[in-house]
Order: structure tokens, then C-alpha cells, then sequence
């Protein structure tokens, strides 16, 4: 079963060699780990997919990721009421033929299309994973050149932060 | 006060009552040097970086202080790495100090430049690289802190050249502020409660001890346990001491080289508490067949050795300093006296066991056999020496044949199994406790991998008595070859023209040569009663088995047995 992690860590260099070194060490399933700047200048949040067998291999992700002095705080964001999101960037062929055809599939999805030349557009979108792998599948009959996507990010609802939950 | 980055690391050392350090200088590190030189700080010089570690881990064991070690950067830095990664499967508290290149060298392949934190990541509890003098005092004062609390472990600092000659103006902060760091101390007493109501409807309890309680100093309180209930007592490598040797509850160390009365209690108890182990693979044997009949309860400061290896049904979390002694009072609600009757047929039961299959040997040869040294060793030291094992036959022995009396006395590479450990190690544990008698068992092949620190103990002069058990062959190799591969002895035969008496005497330590079985008490006397190091070359068999012997993939109770 599929968790979403968020790994709360002290902002220093190193702390994500630490963090993603001991998730291959000790065999983790990981499907994406995405990493970035919070509300706080000396803490950064790590937001990490893990597919566990059971609760015990989850409980190991946990504990041992706990175990890291750098980590501040891991909270399992799994069944929670929660927003999470993904952004892609496609680079996709697009003659003057099928361009407004592209354009037309971009707006059904709420993409944007940020960038255009003679013989491809960029495609901005973002939303849960299945939207961005569901316009990928379209978008491949006219021929994608190159996908970047930043991974899964995570937040709950309601008032609080989930370093306070 | 206005210091250099290296005045300020002596200075550091010395607010943690550093003792003394095990170094090796170089290029990188000269300006710390210069300032151990200038301060008079007491310093081990080994003849080898790994000598220095496992010298610092020796010392730790033996005295439950950090261990501190240095290294200049590049392979000064690279050669520590077997004896980082010993530490940290064992949970020994270091401090390791690396030099590294200069900062505006970082990163470009520089002379001796090794990135050590990347590499070390894995085998340290933490590590730091410090890029500003200013950060010196407060990440030596976080070292120390990491390195003894909660779990220890090695902690290394990396410290480029410059900084060492940069200047700061030196404080020692008071403590550490460290939220991703909260080592847990007191445990949740509820779960005692739990404990309480197992162990009153078990039948058949066994008490499984580990290297936790040689960490925690915890053994006084454990004995109280055992003595108070009469539930028998198993041990792993790590726990042998916890418990003597001669308690009519304990029946010695259980897994693949267990005792027979261990291993059997294992397969047949139906509540085991463990506490302070791991679970090592070298101890359960096959996993489903581990205590398949028993509830598991596990003691352990650590939540992440909970469920790792076998499934605990109650787990008891936090320092058993807190734990132990909250479990011992627990059990004051039910009297002595009742305890012990509910488990004594049980105890008899493992006394059975351990009359009809006791460990064992060939005793009508004219052999020397390596099982009787190691009883007329304890014979000889009351039980009462700091035994350093090297990895292999020698150290399964040690653990089977030396009766163990006390805490922290049995000095070994449990979970990373590093020959070439010994040697070294009992040079730290000498430095660390020079009232008492350090004797080095090793085998010929261990010995040889760090031979090299010989010197080290002759030149200090330090008391340590090393036994070489001399099998001419890498004995544990190929008591697997001779078990499971037809005899064929792949390059574990060491037969050589080399003189192990010679090389120690070339090295300034005295030495002879054991191979008259009529000799040994009087050899063996000499060497433990003697003034300063000496080398015993025992002449054993090349084809002693250590037994008995649970192969890989089997259950506990399926042992080889010996004798």
C-alpha cells in the first residue's frame, strides 16, 4: 500500500544524502521523494511516497527515518483529509495542423500551454498524479519529447500545520 | 578567550573529560597536532589508522567512556572505515576526528582529499563536515552528546585544514539544542502492567539478554530480576557477563554456536523477553522457527530494533536504566518465593537439558585442544580478566568456554565480525583499564591483520597477554568447507615459514611457543602473571570444529553436536 511521508528536517547540507541514502540502504520502496524550502527558513520539507507491504515495513520506514538527527518530525499523511500535487512540464509535437487540437485537450485539463514554436508547445499542468499520467496518455498520440514532473507534495486540510499535528 | 580551531578542539575534549585520544597524524591534521603538542595531551600512537579505531573502540567497551580517535584526511580518514562500521553495528559511543583538505580545495579531487562523510553516512550515528570555525565548539559539543546518549555510536567531524588554523573566540556552550534528537529515557510504565500479567500465566519464560545491558551498565539490576523470579536466563554474544557465568539460571549463549540447554529453550518456551537485543540472523536461526511457540516481548531503547526481525507482542520502549528498574518493582507485587515455584520445573527442565548435553570436547588426545586453554585461561584468572576476542573459531570458543563473571569483560566484534579486531582492541582496553589483566585470543589469521600494533603494546609497554590459537588455517573458512563444500579448502590453509614467537620478540614482545600439552599450565601461568605484554603461539589443531552448530536456514533445535 502506497503512504505519503512528510519528513520535516533541519535546512543544513546533507540532510537529504542522509534521508534518501537510508532509504535505499535499508531496501524502502520509494515511488517519488520531492524536497523544498517551508515556512520556516531553517526547516525543509520532505514529502515522500513509500509503498509498504504491511504496517510493519511502514513502521520501519518510520522509525528508522526518526533515527536521523537531522530529521525534525515524520508525519504519515496516509487516510488523512489532505490536498496533494503534482506539476508537469511536456514538451509535446505540435504542428500548425494539430496545435489547436492540443490546445483544446490543454483547457478540458485546466493545462496551460506555456510555450510555443514552430514545431512543439510546453504544457504546464498540475493536479493529482492519475490527471497528469491521464493528458500524458492523450498527449502521446501526437509524440511527447520530454516530461519533468516535481514529484507528489502534500498538505492537510483544516487550520493546523502538520508539524503541530 | 581568542583561540585557534585546533587549542579549541583540545580544549572541547577536555570539557568532555577526554581522557586520551588514538591518532595518527598527517598532512591535513598538522596544525591539530601541533596543538595536542603544545598542550601535552595524552595521545596513542598505533602503527596503522585501524589500529587507532579499534584501540579507541577497545577502550570504550572496556570503560563505557567515548572512545576518541583521529586521522589525517584521504586514507588516514579511509582506513578507520572497518572500525567505524564495527562500531556501529555494536553501538559503541566514538568521536572521530577527520582532517580534510582546505576549504577552497573541497571538491576538486585535491591530494588525499576523501569525501568521508558521504562515505561514512551509512556506518555513523551522525557526521558533520565544518566549513566555519565558529561552528566547532557547539558540533564537538553535539558529538559527544549523539556518540553516549539514547543508543550510542561512532559520531565523526570532518574538519578542513584551515579551519584548525582559523581563530575564534572560544565558549563551550552548556548544552545542546537539537529538536530532531530526543533520546528517549523513561519508558511508559503501563506496559510493565502488561509484562506483569504475561510472565504471570507463562509457563515457561526465558529471559533473553543482549549487549544492551553491557551499554546501560544495567547488569546489577538484571541479576536482581533473575535472582528474584528464578526464570532462566539465555544470553547473546553481546550479553555474555550480564549474568554469571555460574548462576543456576543461566544457560549461556544461544544461536548458531549456542549451548545446547539455550537452544532448545528457545524452541520450547512460550513468553521470551527480550532485553537489549537485536535479533540477530546468527541468533534466531530460521526466523519463523524462532520462538514459534512463545509470545514475544522486547526491552529496547531503540523503536526501530522493535519488529525489525521478529515481531515483539509487547514492546517495552526506553533506557533500561529507567525500564529494568520499573519492571523490577513491578514484580515485587507477587512474592519471590511464588515466582520461583511457578517456573522451577521449567528450570529443571533446561538443567536437564545442560547435564545431558553440555558443552564439549575430545578429552583423550595429546593434542592441545583450543576449549580446555580457554577453561585453564578462566581457571588461571578467576574469571576475572577483560577477555579481547579476535572474529572466528577463536572468538566462538571464548564466548562457549571462558565462564564470564561481570559485565563489559568480553570484548568482541559481534555484529560486523571484524578480524583483525582483537589485537588493537585490547591495546584500548589495556590504556582504559590498567588495573586489569587484558588477554588477547585471536587466531592466526586475525593476529596477523593488525600485527602491526605489537609495537604499539611493546613500546607502551602495556600489559596485554595475547593468546594466538594457531590452526595454520582460516578456521571458521573452513570448518564451513569442510561442512558444506566437500572439504575443499579454497584458500583458508595458512600453513607458513613464518614465526609468530619471532616476529613478537622482533617486536620487542616475549614470546614462546605452546606445543606440549603437558606444558600448557605452566606457559599459560607465565604468560598471564608476567610483567607487560606477552605472545603465547598455541599450537592447536587444523581441523577443531567449534560446536555445536546450527546450519543456515535451520531452526535452532536442529544443532550438530559435538564431544
Amino acid at each position: 500500500m502506497k503512504h505519503t511521508l512528510v519528513v520535516l528536517v533541519e535546512n543544513k547540507p546533507g540532510v537529504l544524502t542522509h534521508v534518501s541514502g537510508l532509504i535505499s540502504r535499508r531496501n524502502f520502496n520509494i515511488e517519488s521523494i520531492n524536497a523544498g524550502y517551508t515556512e520556516e527558513a531553517d526547516m525543509s520539507r520532505i514529502t515522500i511516497e513509500v509503498d509498504a507491504d504491511d504496517e510493519y515495513e511502514l513502521e520501519q520506514v518510520v522509525n528508522q527515518l526518526s533515527k536521523l538527527i537531522d530529521v525534525i518530525k515524520i508525519i504519515d499523511l496516509t487516510g488523512k483529509d489532505r490536498v496533494h500535487r503534482d506539476l508537469a512540464l511536456i514538451k509535446v509535437k505540435a504542428s500548425p495542423e494539430n496545435r489547436a487540437e492540443i490546445v483544446n485537450l490543454a483547457e478540458i485539463f485546466r493545462a496551460h500551454i506555456v510555450d510555443v514554436n514552430k514545431e512543439t508547445m510546453i504544457i504546464e499542468l498540475t493536479g493529482e498524479d492519475v490527471k497528469i499520467d491521464a493528458i500524458c496518455e492523450l498527449l502521446d498520440d501526437y509524440g511527447i519529447i520530454e516530461i519533468v514532473r516535481t514529484g507528489k507534495i502534500a498538505i492537510c486540510r483544516g487550520p493546523k500545520a502538520a508539524k503541530d499535528v | 578567550m581568542k583561540m585557534t580551531g585546533a587549542q579549541a578542539i583540545i580544549e572541547c575534549l577536555k570539557k568532555e573529560d577526554v581522557q586520551v585520544v588514538f591518532g595518527y597524524p598527517g598532512g591535513s591534521v598538522l596544525t591539530l597536532y601541533d596543538a595536542l603538542y603544545m598542550s601535552e595531551f595524552p595521545h596513542v600512537l598505533p602503527r596503522h589508522e585501524q589500529g587507532a579505531i579499534h584501540a579507541a573502540d577497545g577502550y570504550a567497551r572496556a570503560t563505557g567512556k567515548v572512545g576518541v580517535c583521529m586521522a589525517t584526511s584521504g586514507p588516514g580518514a579511509t582506513n578507520l572505515i572497518t572500525g567505524i562500521a564495527t562500531a556501529y553495528m555494536d553501538s559503541i559511543p566514538l568521536v572521530l576526528i577527520t582532517g580534510q583538505v582546505a576549504v577552497p580545495f573541497l571538491g576538486r579531487d585535491s591530494f588525499q582529499e576523501a569525501d568521508i562523510r558521504g562515505i561514512t553516512t551509512p556506518i555513523t550515528k551522525h557526521n558533520y563536515l565544518v566549513r566555519d570555525v565558529r561552528d566547532l565548539p557547539k558540533t564537538v559539543k553535539e558529538a559527544f552528546h549523539i556518540a553516549r546518549t539514547g543508543r550510542p555510536g561512532p559520531v565523526l567531524i570532518d574538519i578542513p585544514k584551515n579551519i584548525f588554523a582559523e581563530v575564534i573566540d572560544f565558549a563551550y556552550p552548556a548544552e545542546v539544542n537539537l529538536r530532531g534528537y530526543t533520546p528517549i529515557s523513561e519508558g511508559d510504565s503501563q506496559t510493565m502492567d502488561a509484562v506483569f500479567d504475561e510472565l504471570k500465566f507463562a509457563q515457561k519464560p526465558l529471559f533473553f539478554v543482549g549487549g544492551g545491558l553491557n551499554l546501560s551498565d544495567t547488569s546489577e539490576i538484571m541479576r536482581k530480576i533473575v535472582a528474584y523470579t528464578g526464570v532462566p536466563t539465555v544470553s547473546s554474544l553481546m550479553g555474555l557477563g550480564c549474568i554469571s557465568s555460574d548462576d543456576p539460571c543461566f544457560f549461556g549463549m544461544i544461536g548458531m554456536h549456542g549451548t545446547y540447554a539455550g537452544n532448545m529453550s528457545t524452541t520450547e518456551t512460550d513468553l521470551l523477553i527480550g532485553i537489549g537485543v537485536r535479533f540477530d540472523d546468527r541468533v534466531t536461526g530460521r526466523l519463523d522457527q524462532f520462538a514459534s511457540n512463545a509470545k514475544i516481548v522486547h526491552f529496547d531503547i531503540d523503536p526501530a530494533e522493535i519488529n525489525k526481525n521478529v515481531r515483539a507482542n509487547i514492546r517495552v520502549i526506553g533506557d533500561l536504566r529507567w525500564t529494568l528498574e520499573k519492571f523490577y518493582q513491578k514484580l515485587q507485587e507477587k512474592p519471590a518465593q511464588e515466582w520461583q515455584d511457578q517456573f522451577k520445573p521449567w528450570l529443571e527442565k533446561l538443567s536437564g537439558w545442560k547435564k545431558e548435553k553440555p558443552l564439549t570436547y575430545k578429552k583423550d588426545t595429546d593434542e592441545i585442544l583450543p576449549q580446555p586453554i580457554i577453561e585453564k585461561i578462566c581457571e588461571i584468572t578467576e574469571g576475572n580478566a577483560v577477555i579481547v576476542t579476535d572474529v572466528g573459531q577463536n572468538q566462538m570458543w571464548t564466548a562457549q568456554f571462558y565462564g564470564f563473571k561481570h559485565p563489559r569483560s568480553l570484548l568482541t566484534s559481534g555484529g560486523l565480525g571484524t578480524m583483525g579486531y582483537g589485537l588493537p582492541a585490547s591495546m584500548g582496553a589495556q590504556v582504559g583499564g590498567p588495573n586489569k589483566k587484558v588477554i588477547c585470543i585471536c587466531g592466526d589469521g586475525g593476529f596477523m591483520m593488525n600485527c602491526q600494533e605489537l609495537m604499539t603494546i611493546a613500546d607502551l609497554n602495556l600489559s596485554v597477554k595475547v593468546m594466538i590459537l594457531n590452526n595454520r588455517s582460516l578456521g571458521m573458512v573452513a570448518q564451513w568447507q569442510r561442512e558444506f563444500y566437500n572439504s575443499h579448502y579454497a584458500h583458508s590453509c595458512m600453513r607458513t615459514k613464518a614465526d609468530f614467537v619471532e616476529i613478537a620478540k622482533a617486536m620487542g614482545v616475549p614470546a614462546v611457543r605452546l606445543d606440549k600439552k603437558e606444558e600448557i599450565e605452566a606457559v599459560l601461568k607465565k604468560a598471564i602473571f608476567s610483567e607487560g605484554p606477552f605472545l603465547v603461539d598455541i599450537r592447536i589443531p587444523e581441523e577443531e570444529d567449534v560446536l555445536p552448530m546450527v546450519p543456515t536456514g535451520a531452526g535452532l533445535n536442529q544443532m550438530i553436536l559435538g564431544g
